[in-house]
């Protein structure tokens, strides 16, 4: 696959960052976005595409997307529209070598599906006891460091963000305070009192995010909180952005939509770190996405099949997302009566800015990485249906709206249905 | 989602729970108790409901008395009870659980009477033979994690209404720690399926689970108000490893603020019962005076447990 000159006719061209939402043709020549509406001079399209009726986007990008096997997944990235991710650090050997950075970044290059972007280890092995080598790894291409879901004492975090704001790295955290989240498998609430599984207070996510914004404000870390569960969690990082704190956060596509109600009957593909919360909770992580406080990740974890199959507390947690983002961005914006525009950037053009990559706009000059797809036509979740080699989600059975017909990255066609 | 536990025609196929049954299928089995009492009465304590059948009593975690209730019940029924102590097999092994049911599905087994460590596991179990069109296999719940133990909520519906007659005017007090407490959730369940007027449960913060009040309790911290002019008092055991410090200071300090003395039961109606599920710690939840007591129907208990395990393993058969 060369790059091509390429027309995209007759679509809606929605472009977040520019706010832009019209019937407008869109270029793409060398890999990049060439014009909007009229040719460039001298373009000679190698292929047009008729995109009548579909939507044409960036594509989008992934703030959490945990890989498991590369292949199967960044093949179900693409298919779902997702051109760009970022991969968290908890892989197997978890990401706190150079080598093994370098190795998942060629590996990715040379299948040449969607771009990933490795989040090294805050501590060697995530074991939360030494730094990692951050320089060296920023060096193999981590554009940022985590302790995924690992925890670390509050005074090598310190020390971690100390060191990371020496270099100007961003430091990303899920918060949740390891003491309090002891055992805890669900929201500590109603569906834990009633199924009798040990909760998870809302306690452990707002003790570990006053810390971690303490923390990152003595130091002057660029702080990213990751996957925010509960009302009272964004309301501490709205707290800190109005006075003046440089902090972003994001919520998992799954907690806006989905509640501990969803768990029903031990419903282990409901089984969440964070858990799912309770409605109101899910009805302020969906304000703080409105209002663009928080941007929205895929949280895709591949589970397979033993790892589910097992009673509740046993279960591995988390859901395959990367095919599940786009339709689930839409069904969001359709309920809220938000402009697309605005449900996309928190897909697109805040999760890049977040990164600090170049990608989630269609701005001329810009990557071609892009999206094309039909907002009316349904599907149904299916272990068939995706891509994923993770089938792990409680919306198998599910119809959803929102099916990509092509993507781009880099001008190059990497996927078309 | 329909309730799991019952068929298209809303009869009862599985006993997981007793969240979510309808009053009828409640009242059905207690019913179906009584007419189960007088057999253990019989000079052949045998009827031939099961007869044919193999019920498998698989147990995850280790039980004394409610598998050699649960025994009882099923030979009473003349079915061929088969006992399993997984805890020292198949899982030791490494098996999965589901892996261990299967096994015994290809064994003809007719019903299975699990307990488990973890909460759900029999609603795993019973969604698993669901989707491999095993219908005619029933699970029974004998205790799986914090979450349930049904026959020992409908056994402790059996016993109130043996004593007390009815429920709507009741006052129950579920006392202790309610937190670890399946037969807590059970008979809290039961009790507002059944129409109690009021249900509270006492204990201290440590030992409620957060959001209790939504399943329609009223929190009482104080023994002395959850006790106030109740009907009956069921209190719940408290284990040992509770005691270690993290929970609670010391079972010295637990009795002192939550044990049941005769004055604290002064405080409950005259003709208030005190239930308890066993095994009982004297001197930690109960005084030995009320636990040997006129108010103590807690041998009457482990008497009608046995029909109430005959009648639901009776009725799931016939669903």
């Amino acid at each position: 696959m060369n790059k091509q000159n390429l027309q995209l006719q007759n679509a809606r061209l929605v472009d977040p960052a520019s706010g832009l939402d019209a019937h407008l043709d869109l270029f793409v020549a060398d890999g990049r976005i060439a014009a909007v509406g009229q040719p460039p001079a001298g373009f000679s399209a190698d292929r047009s595409i008729d995109a009548a009726g579909l939507i044409v986007c960036p594509g989008l990008v992934d703030l959490s997307t945990r890989l498991g096997s590369i292949e199967p997944e960044l093949g179900a990235a693409v298919s779902g529209g997702v051109t760009s991710l970022a991969c968290p650090p908890d892989t197997k050997p978890p990401l706190d070598e150079p080598g093994l950075v370098e190795r998942l970044v060629r590996r990715s290059e040379t299948l040449g599906l969607a771009r990933v972007y490795p989040i090294g280890a805050l501590t060697q092995e995530l074991s939360g006891q030494r730094l990692a080598e951050m320089n060296s790894l920023a060096r193999a291409g981590c554009i940022g460091f985590s302790q995924a879901n690992q925890s670390i004492d509050t005074q090598l975090l310190l020390r971690a963000m100390q060191y990371a704001a020496t270099f100007g790295y961003a430091v990303r955290l899920r918060p949740q305070d390891q003491f309090l989240a002891r055992g805890g498998v669900a929201h500590d609430g109603e569906v834990a009192a009633r199924l009798g599984l040990t909760g998870v207070p809302v306690s452990a996510e707002t003790v570990a995010t006053a810390t971690a914004l303490l923390l990152a404000s003595e130091t002057g870390v660029r702080l990213h909180l990751s996957r925010l569960s509960s009302a009272a969690g964004v309301a501490l990082v709205r707290q800190a952005k109005h006075s003046g704190m440089q902090v972003s956060c994001d919520v998992s596509i799954h907690h806006l939509h989905l509640s501990e109600m969803d768990i029903g009957y031990f419903d282990s593909n409901a089984r969440f770190d964070p858990p799912l919360r309770a409605s109101s909770d899910r009805d302020a992580l969906r304000a703080a996405a409105r209002e663009g406080l928080a941007a929205i990740c895929s949280d895709h974890t591949p589970v397979d099949a033993d790892g589910k199959q097992v009673p509740f507390a046993e279960a591995l947690p988390g859901a395959t997302g990367l095919e599940l983002l786009l339709p689930l961005t839409l069904l969001w914006a359709e309920q809220s009566e938000l402009p697309l525009a605005t449900a996309l950037a928190r897909v697109t053009c805040d999760p890049a800015a977040i990164l600090g990559i170049d990608a989630g706009s269609l701005r001329i000059g810009s990557p071609a990485d892009v999206c094309v797809f039909d907002p009316a036509e349904s599907w149904r979740v299916t272990a068939e249906s995706l891509r994923s080699q993770g089938k792990n989600t409680p919306y198998l059975g599910y119809e959803v709206s929102g099916r990509v017909r092509m993507t781009l990255v880099g001008g190059r066609i990497v996927f078309e249905a | 989602m329909r309730n799991p536990q019952l068929n298209a025609n809303g009869e009862l196929t599985h006993l997981l729970s007793i969240e979510g049954l309808p009053r009828a299928v409640l009242t059905q089995i207690l019913d179906t108790a009584s007419s189960f009492i007088e057999v253990s009465d019989r000079d052949v304590k045998k009827v031939p409901l099961l007869r044919g059948k193999s019920v498998f009593n698989v147990f995850f975690e280790n039980s004394t008395r409610t598998r050699t209730t649960f025994e009882i019940a099923a030979k009473r029924l003349s079915a061929d009870v088969i006992n399993l102590d997984v805890t020292r097999s198949s899982t030791a092994k490494g098996e999965t659980l589901l892996d261990t049911v299967d096994n015994l599905v290809a064994m003809h087994a007719d019903m299975f009477v699990v307990r488990h460590a973890a909460s759900g596991a029999p609603h795993l179990i019973a969604d698993h033979l669901r989707r491999v069109g095993r219908n005619d296999v029933h699970v029974v719940n004998a205790g799986d994690g914090r979450h349930a133990h049904p026959t020992q909520g409908l056994l402790d519906m059996y016993t109130i209404r043996h004593y007390k007659k009815e429920f709507t005017s009741l006052v129950v007090a579920v006392v202790g720690d309610i937190l670890h407490s399946r037969v807590a959730r059970s008979d809290i369940n039961a009790l507002s399926t059944l129409g109690a007027a009021e249900i509270r449960a006492v204990g201290p913060q440590t030992l409620l689970p957060t959001a209790i009040e939504r399943m329609g309790v009223r929190v009482c911290h104080d023994l002395r108000e959850g006790l106030r002019d109740c009907d009956v008092v069921i209190m719940l055991r408290l284990q040992n490893e509770r005691m270690n410090g993290a929970l609670l200071p010391s079972a010295r300090e637990y009795f002192h603020c939550y044990g049941l003395t005769p004055a604290m039961l002064a405080l409950a109606r005259p003709d208030a019962i005190v239930m308890h599920p066993g095994p009982m710690n004297r001197g930690v939840e109960i005084d030995s005076d009320v636990a040997d007591g006129p108010q103590a129907v807690i041998l009457p208990q482990v008497t009608f447990g046995i029909a109430v395990r005959m009648a639901v393993m009776g009725i799931l058969a016939g669903n």
